[in-house]
């Protein structure tokens, strides 16, 4: 099959031609090339990041450890991105804030300081979640906690008290 | 003045070696490269900073759309088989081998047990458009999601058991969307804590780290 160029009818004979064997391979090293990198960027790019979460076990209700007052943060996710968060336990103050750096951050990283200066130990911040808030708040939240490195933390439930907590101080 | 000769040199280089190498890489990414499964749910992913990758084997992913429906999905054609058969026997469906053959190549679905027969009858066009599959139930009273997770752990066991080796347990992946609403994610927080499942990821998107001053 590789023979059949053989130079017409056959009349004149001059011998084979030489021909060169090298072919232009600049424009597969490109498509290669090319595909190499597409290939690279999909295959590493496609694995998603996740955040790990842990909850507490449901059925170790009895070990629910006593906190200090003092160390107690409550984080309120409220609706149309509103966040509220108050200190303590009995009778707080509640105040708003929202997600941004000098919102939130800014008051985690504050308080963060100041539970420090008064008790020695590490903050404690409680994430309560209402029906009005997204998905979107709570991961905002939690990465916050790992953006202001604050050890402790917990997703817990919202209850009627925190409601009406919140309605007492006209907020919702 | 005499000319200098100047001896010339061909410009063109022998590329075979480069050549053999970028084919054998390219090779190397089809072969490895996976393909994004078509997914019958869109979801608009929340960024954190967190930079864990998604674990490669055994995963269990539930997705919740912005509408709050539940889709769920499993690794592995032969845990989505086993997982149909005794979710089947659960809720006395029979189905034909067809049908599990078309379950086994489903990566993600959202339909109560009642319609799961009209989903794998479709094609995949059909099934994968927006609005055709309702969501998996998750209310207390009919929580089918929690059936699925329990029958996809079962099924990883089996599977494991009939190839020899040990199950490393399935991990549980939650993929929400930006506007799903609390009350869902909580729903399903729960499902998993009923089922002493007390650790599991967030997908999420990778977003910059931000800089802390005075740390």
């Amino acid at each position: 099959m590789a023979e059949i160029d053989t130079g017409g009818g056959g009349g004149k004979k001059k011998g084979p031609k030489k021909q060169s064997t090298k072919v232009d391979m600049t424009p597969m090293v490109d498509l290669a090339f090319l595909l190499i990198t597409f290939f690279m960027l999909t295959t590493t790019f496609n694995k998603p990041q996740v955040m790990e979460v842990n909850m507490p076990d449901k059925n170790n209700e009895d070990k629910t450890q006593k906190l200090n007052e003092k160390r107690a943060m409550t984080v309120i996710l409220g609706k149309d991105n509103n966040v509220y968060y108050y200190q303590g336990v009995n009778n707080p103050e509640v105040k708003k804030t929202n997600y941004s750096d000098e919102g939130l951050r800014k008051l985690l990283l504050d308080k963060k300081k100041e539970v420090r200066q008064v008790t020695g130990k590490d903050i404690f911040v409680v994430i309560k979640a209402t029906e009005g808030s997204n998905y979107k708040n709570v991961v905002d939240v939690l990465d916050e906690m790992s953006i202001t490195s604050i050890p402790i933390y917990a997703l817990a439930d919202i209850t009627p008290a925190d409601l009406d907590l919140l309605k007492k101080n006209n907020l919702e | 003045m005499a000319k200098v000769k100047m001896p010339r040199k061909s410009v063109s280089l022998d590329m075979t070696a480069m050549c053999d190498m970028a084919f054998l890489l390219l090779n190397f990414f089809i072969l490895t490269a996976k393909f994004k499964p078509e997914d019958p749910v869109t979801v608009d992913m929340p960024g954190s900073i967190s930079e864990l990758k998604m674990p490669d084997v055994g995963v269990m992913t539930i997705s919740v759309d912005k509408d709050n429906k539940v889709f769920f999905g499993v690794e592995g054609q032969f845990v989505r088989r086993e997982m149909l058969k005794l979710f089947a026997g659960q809720y006395k469906i029979g189905y034909t081998p067809q049908e599990e053959q078309e379950f086994m190549n489903l990566s993600t679905f959202g339909v109560p047990a009642n319609q799961l027969r009209t989903i794998l009858n479709m094609s995949n066009a059909e099934r994968n458009k927006p609005g055709v599959q309702p969501g998996i139930p998750i209310d207390s009273a009919d929580n089918q999601l929690k059936d699925w997770i329990a029958q996809a752990r079962y099924a990883d066991k089996v599977v494991a058991a009939t190839n020899g080796t040990e199950s490393k347990g399935l991990r549980i992946a939650i993929r929400g969307d930006k506007a799903t609403n609390y009350p869902t994610i909580k729903k399903i927080i729960t499902t998993l804590q009923d089922q002493n499942i007390n650790k599991f990821n967030l997908i999420t998107n990778l977003e910059g780290a931000p800089e802390l001053a005075g740390q």
